[in-house]
């Protein structure tokens, strides 16, 4: 390595690095380090980690001596990664942003940490979320908020503001995240990453610290489509430990991105703009980034045609009673018994009494509203009305992506409907919040995966916005190809959107 | 308008083990109606001929062979737990005095 500079390293890509490894012209010792020290000069104001890994130089340690002892390696070898703080992990705290689960420390990893470490990434720390992954902007974590590195006084996205914030800031190369309603691909939109929520049981949920089962969906986070499918790669597959682990044999994804980003043109390729999705209440900027984008996809030979998908208009509504429902089912784990907190009245109490008050001082305002909620949907006289209706709307919302699907290859909106708002602005109006993830939720409620990759900055504040790739429930390497391809386009219109961020520190 | 009272949300409380200070109880009873309000549109179109969807892509019978897995050990399950004896969770008295 010829001088080395640390700052040089965290601007290169994970497929870059991973190449300089290979090739031995830097060592995984160099590459942690250079991270380490970002992390250092510039996370006291981003606030992207909740705990720095202290076992990070001995993990790359390991990995430069064992490619020096000639062993076969996977193609992230040696590569950081920063983990959402909802996974479990062995050797680093364990917390899901809450206080409840403060210092806990799991004696598993999660399936997909257990696979970075076997392709012998090296994981950097855990990232700041949401208290259990329930909020859009990363206000609700128990620890103080993650902070957009492209404004300070902004917030990252959320839940997975953290991930989103330690890619983009440079601080790591590639994190995983967790979506459930766009906690992946809103927090990549207001960032200038890209972020990819694979379809559901694509990715192992065991050691994900459950927000809402049917929803949930572990996957990648990055600045670029190729590493984010060079991760997607290394994590997914089938769990046995996942009952909703899908057998299926994948193909690779890094060679779909790989092919995607080579590709001349888009020919052949039927583009479908979901109309219900393509609102003229979004923030103006964003709308014409958007349409922007539909041009170049016409320019580079893609047939744009308008979807429609009627229920789409019921999809917050039906996920806010089918989150919070299966929520209030996941949380009663926390219990005071078997992990985290205890809070015992004064003058003491029963089980009962102490896991109330334990509750009581360890859940969040968020959580606590959620919990109630999702109690309150599932009681008896009231289950028909709010849960058994939103599980038909969920019906409702498959047929729509079926038809869809029918006459497009991929749908596409804006991935969320503004650039990042104020810290503060909307946190005290949940029902203003919720409104985040209109764009995000119909793919959680379908399974289908979804992709959002940086489309350039909304004129009116300079602040990126992003654009969302839809594809059939299987078709995770559609995402890939057509997201590489376009990737490389709009790259050529604006440039690579992180250079355009402030410099940190 | 949703029939959210704070006595609904207290019994919900009870319910969710937690123990809501009369603030709270307060302030979530005018939150949850504004959000229940607003989430009830889902009735509008779920008419009796459409059926559920409780996950996005239904697996049946899932099984694994019927063998002994690698397990937590008793010192790694009672880990993290606030309190553990003789190699058993620790808690408080079960019953009330009036049970």
């Amino acid at each position: 390595m010829n001088a080395a500079p640390g700052a040089d390293l965290t601007r290169k890509t994970a497929a870059e690095l991973a190449s300089l490894l290979a090739a031995r012209e830097v060592s995984a010792v160099e590459v942690a380090r250079a991270h380490l020290d970002r992390i250092a000069a510039v996370d006291g104001d981003i606030h992207a980690f909740l705990h720095v890994s202290d076992a990070a130089l001995a993990a790359a340690a390991m990995v430069d001596s064992a490619r020096g002892d000639g062993e076969e390696l996977g193609p992230l070898a040696g590569v950081p990664v920063a983990i959402k703080d909802v996974l479990t992990t062995k050797d680093m705290p364990s917390t899901a942003g809450s206080k409840i689960l403060e210092g806990w420390v799991p004696p598993y990893d999660a399936t997909t940490v257990a696979r970075l470490r076997a392709g012998h990434l090296v994981p950097l720390g855990k990232t700041n979320m949401d208290e259990f992954a329930m909020g859009s902007s990363t206000e609700h974590s128990a620890y103080g908020p993650t902070r957009n590195p492209w404004d300070l006084d902004r917030i990252p996205g959320g839940s997975g503001g953290g991930s989103a914030a330690a890619v983009a800031a440079f601080e790591s190369p590639i994190a995983l995240g967790s979506d459930t309603g766009g906690s992946i691909r809103q927090p990549g939109a207001v960032t200038g990453t890209v972020g990819v929520k694979p379809t559901y049981g694509a990715v192992s949920r065991y050691g994900a610290i459950a927000l809402a089962s049917s929803l949930d969906q572990v996957g990648p986070v990055s600045r670029t489509v190729l590493d984010a499918a060079l991760l997607h790669d290394v994590i997914g597959g089938h769990d046995p430990r996942d009952s909703t682990s899908l057998a299926d044999a994948w193909p690779s994804f890094a060679d779909a991105a790989r092919e995607g980003g080579l590709a001349e043109s888009l020919k052949g390729v039927r583009v479908g703009v979901v109309k219900e999705l393509d609102s003229p209440g979004f923030q103006p900027g964003v709308s014409q980034r958007f349409h922007e984008t539909l041009e170049v996809l016409t320019a580079a030979g893609a047939e744009i045609v308008e979807v429609r998908a009627p229920h789409f208009e019921y999809a917050v509504a039906a996920y806010y009673v089918i989150l919070p429902a299966e929520a209030s089912s996941n949380l009663a784990k926390f219990d005071s018994v078997r992990f985290g907190l205890r809070v015992t009245p004064p003058g003491g109490g029963t089980v009962e009494q102490v896991m109330a008050a334990t509750r009581e001082a360890g859940f969040g305002p968020e959580v606590k509203r959620r919990v109630i909620l999702g109690t309150y949907a599932l009681s008896a006289g009231y289950y028909d009305a709010y849960y058994g209706s939103a599980q038909k709307v969920r019906t409702l919302i498959q047929r729509d992506f079926a038809d869809a699907f029918a006459q497009a290859d991929v749908l596409v909106s804006p991935s969320a409907p503004t650039t990042a708002f104020k810290i503060g602005e909307k946190v005290n109006d949940p029902l203003a919040m919720y409104l985040n993830d209109v764009t995000t939720i119909p793919a959680n409620l379908a399974g289908v995966p979804g992709m959002t990759i940086p489309m350039g900055l909304a004129p009116e504040d300079g602040l990126p916005t992003g654009f969302q790739l839809m594809a059939p429930a299987r078709e995770d390497a559609r995402l890939y190809r057509i997201g590489a391809t376009l990737e490389r386009l709009i790259g050529e219109r604006h440039g690579a959107i992180l250079d355009a961020a402030p410099a940190l520190g | 308008m949703s029939e959210i009272t704070p006595e609904t949300v207290r019994h919900l409380a009870e319910l969710a083990r937690i123990a809501l200070t009369e603030e709270e109880i307060e302030r979530l009873t005018g939150e949850l109606g504004a959000i229940v309000d607003s989430v009830a549109k889902v009735a509008e179109v779920a008419t009796p001929e459409v059926p559920a969807t409780s996950h996005p892509i239904l697996l049946a019978n899932v099984f694994r062979p019927d063998v002994p897995g690698e397990t937590l050990t008793n010192e790694e399950a009672l880990s993290g737990a606030p309190e553990a004896a003789e190699g058993r969770f620790v808690v408080s008295a079960i019953l009330g005095e009036e049970q």
